[in-house]
């Protein structure tokens, strides 16, 4: 410190004035600081509203989802817990896209990709013959409540790899072998689309990524999305769209639901 | 007879300020976003002593309604937060300044005086010197809930990406009650630092602002 070795300290009156002549400089500074910093947050509580959240906050957003991609890894899994720690029906959350009734013989997946026509259509039961898989983890809702649920169906990896989808050119995905293969984005959404999802692609091939048709041991309900949903471990729970009707791969970022709406569009966990 | 001191250097200063409206931007979006899932009591015995919140006190401060709006002032003042708080620790670590404020083998003996003192038990004030035994332990303290609470607040933000991290801390709903407990720690914290910067006087905060203080010196010859 350069006041530290400062020639012998002001004693008595030269003091006095001495701590005079620095307390109305700092004060001044301090208060020239303060009317800066209220500026800058009047002009952030101000700034033009994307979505739903000021301009600037949604920036922050996406610089932290950038972060997070660049630090974090599509393969660390979240965890997984003994199937004795589910205990009774899953708790539910959200109506939002599942009015009337879907016939689970009558239904069909509808699938689409950007610059591709016609789209395709999937029934349950082919999807259902894809090899098997069990997750119980801990699904985290936005709201700040998680509960530990079993997810029963199978991989989306395993689904786009046996349909040839989400590849331009229809091989399976090879995410670090051919990236430029993959279209970026996935949409999802309800089969009247008033519910919606967009998920990067990192996120849909994630191995804890599943379309379930069963929840905590049970046949999946109306309430939890009959007769398939998506479940994500590594996204809140608004990202684990029910009663799934369409999927589209595009390169274009995908609008989102409840991203419309003020939330994060990417969600990582 | 007075003598001009330097007390608190630049850089600490800056930065103890500018944490006053980073921490007030993250507890207030903070409690924004523990609305939503208000779940937090003390209670002993089965009887429920105290609710974190009552509802007329989200209603009050407008705090109802505003999950999104506080997730996003949260996720990003966490930055200012966390980069604070390191160039704090780096400064006190570089400029020599902690030899002031970590606890050393006097410190529980003269934090215990300077309670007596304050508590008027105990006429003699504690040993003089920059900070007491007790200003050492809340001070070291809040530095390590600042930790804490980037820990915690991780553990919640990527429970998935840092499983080992939400684990270590009991789990993500544990981690999610650490990070809040700490908040209330800050709060008290809070309100007795203003009590004790009140009680200290003018002198005392004006060097929190100048970063130098008057001190009495005994007249030469008397001593």
């Amino acid at each position: 410190m350069p006041e530290r070795k400062d020639p012998p300290p002001l004693t008595g009156e030269a003091a006095e004035r001495q701590m005079q002549r620095l307390t109305r400089r700092s004060f001044t500074t301090g208060a020239v600081a303060a009317l800066a910093g209220l500026g800058a947050w009047r002009w952030l509580t101000t700034a033009a509203p994307e979505d739903g959240v000021p301009w600037p906050l949604r920036r922050v957003l996406r610089f932290n989802q950038s972060v997070a991609e660049r630090l974090g890894s599509p393969h660390h899994l979240a965890p997984t817990f003994p199937s004795e720690s589910v205990e009774g029906p899953a708790r539910t959350n959200g109506e939002i896209g599942l009015a009337g009734e879907v016939e689970g013989t009558a239904w069909r997946l509808r699938i689409q990709h950007e610059g591709r026509v016609p789209e395709q259509t999937i029934r349950l039961r082919d999807i259902q013959d894809l090899p098997r898989v069990d997750l119980v983890s801990e699904l985290k809702c936005v709201e700040g409540w998680s509960e530990v649920m079993h997810s029963g169906g199978v991989r989306f990896l395993d689904f786009v790899a046996r349909f040839g989808l989400a590849t331009r050119s229809g091989r399976a995905p090879d995410p670090e072998g051919n990236p430029h293969d993959l279209y970026r984005y996935v949409y999802l959404a309800t089969p009247d689309e008033i519910y919606y999802v967009g998920l990067d692609l990192a996120s849909a091939l994630h191995p804890q990524t599943l379309l379930c048709d069963s929840m905590n041991w049970q046949p999946l309900t109306r309430e939890h999305g009959a007769p398939l949903r998506l479940y994500l471990a590594v996204k809140y729970g608004y990202k684990s769209l029910k009663r799934l009707g369409l999927i589209r791969f595009q390169d274009e970022r995908p609008p989102d639901y409840w991203a419309d709406r003020g939330y994060d569009w990417y969600a990582g966990l | 007879m007075k003598r001009l001191e330097p007390k608190h250097p630049r850089p600490i200063r800056w930065m103890h300020w500018i944490n006053v409206p980073v921490l007030t931007v993250m507890i207030w979006s903070g409690l924004l976003i523990y609305w939503a899932n208000d779940v937090y009591e003390v209670r002993v015995g089965g009887v429920t002593l105290f609710h974190f919140f009552p509802d007329w006190c989200y209603r009050a401060l407008g705090l109802d309604h505003h999950l999104a709006t506080g997730m996003g002032y949260h996720f990003a003042f966490m930055w200012l937060f966390a980069v604070n708080g390191l160039c704090y620790v780096l400064y006190t670590l570089f400029s020599g300044e902690w030899r002031h404020l970590l606890p050393n083998r006097h410190t529980p003996r003269e934090a215990w005086h300077a309670i007596l003192h304050d508590l008027r038990l105990r006429k003699s004030p504690p040993p003089p010197g920059k900070l007491n035994g007790a200003q050492r332990l809340a001070y070291t303290g809040v530095i390590l809930m600042g930790v804490g609470s980037l820990a915690t607040g991780l553990a919640i933000y990527k429970p998935t990406q840092l499983a080992r991290l939400t684990n270590l801390l009991g789990g993500y709903q544990w981690a999610r009650a650490e990070h809040f407990a700490l908040t209330v720690g800050y709060v008290l914290f809070f309100l007795v630092h203003i009590v004790q910067v009140v009680r200290a006087g003018w002198n005392n905060f004006r060097a929190m602002i100048t970063g130098y203080e008057l001190a009495p010196v005994k007249e030469q010859g008397h001593a």
